[in-house]
C-alpha cells in the first residue's frame, strides 16, 4: 500500500480526509503514483502536473524519506520506504507560489 | 420582494454578499474557496440560481466552479483549456516573440439565454466556450490566430481576455478585449473576427494608432443601444456609437482619464460610471479621495460622486471587473477595492455606503436581481 499526502487545498478540493492509499503493482514511480491519484480524483488533474507536457507545476514539491524528489525523473523508482508504505509520498506547494 | 445578490471575486476566496431590494442590510457568505485566487463569479441571466467562478492558485492552476444553487453548493467542473491547433507566438514586453501559454481565466461570460453555454476569456489570450455548463470547454480558434496575433503584447497584469459582451441583439455577434491587443468584433458567432480600434492612441505602442496593441481596461454596454460601447482604456475613456468602427474619446474633465472599470445605468444608456486613477504607475485614486465619475450625457461632462466614500488618505485601486450595476427600479451600483472594501450605492451613485469593509483585495463584483 502506498501513502500518500495531499497539501491541504487538494485534499478539500477532492473532498479527502487524511492520507491517501493506493496500490500499485509494479515498480512504484512518482508518475505511477500520481497517475493513480488523478485517476482516483480526476479533479486533480492538471493541479499536480501540467495535463499534456506531464510535468510537475512550478509550485509543487515532491517530497519523501526526508528527500526532495522534485527534480527527478518521474519514472526512477521511489525509495523502497514508500513503495512498502512505511512512509509517505508528499505532495507540497512551494514555500512560494501562492 | 426583489432580492439583490452581489458575487465577489478576491484575492483569497469568493464571497456573496445578499440584501433585499432596500440594499441596507447585508448577509455575507464565504470565503467560499478560501486561499484559492477567484478572479471571476458570474450568474447566468437565464438562471440565476446558475453560477461560474474561476478558481485559480500559483501553486495548483486553474479550476471552474459551478453551482446551480445560487452559491449554495458547488462542484468543480472541466478545467481543460487548451490552445487549439499550433500555439503561436506573441510578443513579450521586450518586443521579443513568445509562445502562448495559458496562465488563468480572467472572466465568464454565461449565455443570456441558455444556462449551459458560457464564455470564459483567457490569460494569455484566448476565448472558450462550453455548452454543457462547464464539463468541456472548445477553443473558439479564430481569435487567437488572427493575423495580428503575433503582435499582441501583454500588459502589466498579462496578456488577458478580460472583457466579453455577448450582444444581446445580434446571437453571432460577440465583442471582446484583450490587455494589449485592444478590442475585437466577430459578427459570425466566433468564426472571423477583427479589431475595432480605430481611433485609439496609445503613446505606449510604436506607431500610437496601429491596428493592434492598445491596453484596453474594460468595455462596457447598454442591452438597449448594442451600437454604442464605453470603453476605459489604459489612459482615456472612448465611446463607439457604431460598434466599433471608430472611437471618439470622452474624457472631458476627468481629473485623470486612466481607470480600469467602467459601467452603464441600468435604465439610463447615456449615464456612465467610471474611477479615475492617478497614472498607470500610481494605481491608486488622485489625492486620496475615493471619487466614482458619473456622466449624464454619454461623456465628456463628468461629475464626482463622493458622498459616503472616503475623501482622505485613501489609496486604493479599482480593478476591471470589480464595477456593476444592478436593474432594479432605482438603478444600484457597486464596487470593490484592492483594499476589500464593497462600496454600494442604491441610488445610481449619489450616495454610498460600505456593504463589507476588510475582505481580501477584490478582484471582481457581480450584480444579480433575483425575483
Amino acid at each position: 500500500m502506498i501513502r500518500v499526502v495531499l497539501p491541504a487545498h487538494l485534499k478539500n478540493l477532492a473532498n479527502i480526509s487524511g492520507e491517501v492509499h493506493l496500490d500499485i503493482i509494479g515498480d512504484v514511480t512518482q508518475r505511477r503514483v500520481l497517475d493513480a491519484v488523478e485517476e482516483h480524483y480526476p479533479v486533480l488533474q492538471g493541479t499536480m502536473r501540467d495535463r499534456r507536457t506531464g510535468r510537475r507545476r512550478a509550485f509543487v514539491r515532491f517530497f519523501a524519506c526526508e528527500e526532495d524528489l522534485s527534480n527527478e525523473s518521474p519514472d526512477t523508482p521511489l525509495p523502497d520506504r514508500v513503495a512498502t508504505g512505511d512512509e509517505p509520498f508528499l505532495v507540497i506547494g512551494a514555500m512560494a507560489g501562492g | 420582494m426583489s432580492r439583490v445578490r452581489l458575487l465577489v471575486g478576491t484575492r483569497k476566496g469568493a464571497f456573496i454578499l445578499s440584501a433585499d431590494a432596500g440594499r441596507r442590510d447585508w448577509e455575507v457568505s464565504g470565503p467560499h474557496f478560501g486561499g484559492w485566487e477567484i478572479y471571476h463569479v458570474n450568474g447566468s441571466p437565464a438562471d440565476p440560481g446558475r453560477l461560474y467562478a474561476s478558481q485559480s492558485s500559483g501553486w495548483f492552476g486553474q479550476l471552474i466552479q459551478r453551482s446551480d444553487d445560487g452559491g449554495r453548493s458547488w462542484q468543480p467542473v472541466g478545467a481543460d483549456f487548451a490552445y487549439d491547433g499550433e500555439v503561436g507566438e506573441h510578443l513579450w514586453y521586450d518586443g521579443t516573440p513568445r509562445p502562448w501559454e495559458f496562465k488563468r481565466i480572467w472572466h465568464l461570460e454565461p449565455s443570456r439565454t441558455d444556462p449551459d453555454v458560457v464564455y470564459a476569456g483567457a490569460e494569455d489570450a484566448a476565448l472558450y466556450r462550453s455548452t454543457d455548463g462547464g464539463q468541456k470547454w472548445q477553443e473558439l480558434t479564430a481569435l487567437r490566430t488572427h493575423e495580428s496575433a503575433p503582435r499582441w503584447q501583454p500588459g502589466a497584469g498579462g496578456m488577458c481576455l478580460h472583457t466579453i459582451i455577448l450582444d444581446p441583439v445580434n446571437p453571432d455577434r460577440i465583442f471582446v478585449a484583450i490587455s494589449a491587443a485592444g478590442a475585437f468584433r466577430t459578427d459570425d458567432g466566433g468564426a472571423s473576427w477583427q479589431p475595432i480600434n480605430r481611433g485609439l492612441r496609445s503613446g505606449q505602442i510604436p506607431d500610437e494608432d496601429a491596428e493592434v496593441g492598445h491596453c484596453v481596461h474594460r468595455l462596457a454596454m447598454h442591452p438597449s443601444r448594442p451600437e454604442v460601447l464605453f470603453m476605459q482604456k489604459h489612459w482615456d475613456v472612448m465611446r463607439t456609437d457604431d460598434a466599433g468602427a471608430s472611437w471618439r474619446e470622452i474624457s472631458g474633465n476627468l481629473p485623470t482619464d486612466f481607470g480600469f472599470p467602467i459601467a452603464v445605468h441600468a435604465h439610463e444608456p447615456e449615464t456612465v460610471y467610471v474611477v479615475p486613477i492617478t497614472s498607470d504607475s500610481e494605481h491608486y485614486v488622485p489625492e486620496g479621495k475615493l471619487r466614482v465619475y458619473r456622466s449624464r450625457v454619454g461623456g465628456d461632462e463628468w461629475e464626482p460622486l463622493t458622498a459616503g466614500l472616503p475623501q482622505a488618505n485613501c489609496y486604493v485601486n479599482v480593478l476591471r471587473d470589480a464595477m456593476a450595476v444592478d436593474t432594479l427600479d432605482e438603478c444600484g451600483i457597486y464596487f470593490g477595492t484592492t483594499g476589500g472594501q464593497v462600496y454600494g450605492s442604491a441610488d445610481s451613485g449619489d450616495t454610498w455606503a460600505p456593504i463589507v469593509r476588510d475582505l481580501p483585495a477584490v478582484l471582481s463584483v457581480e450584480a444579480q436581481v433575483l425575483p
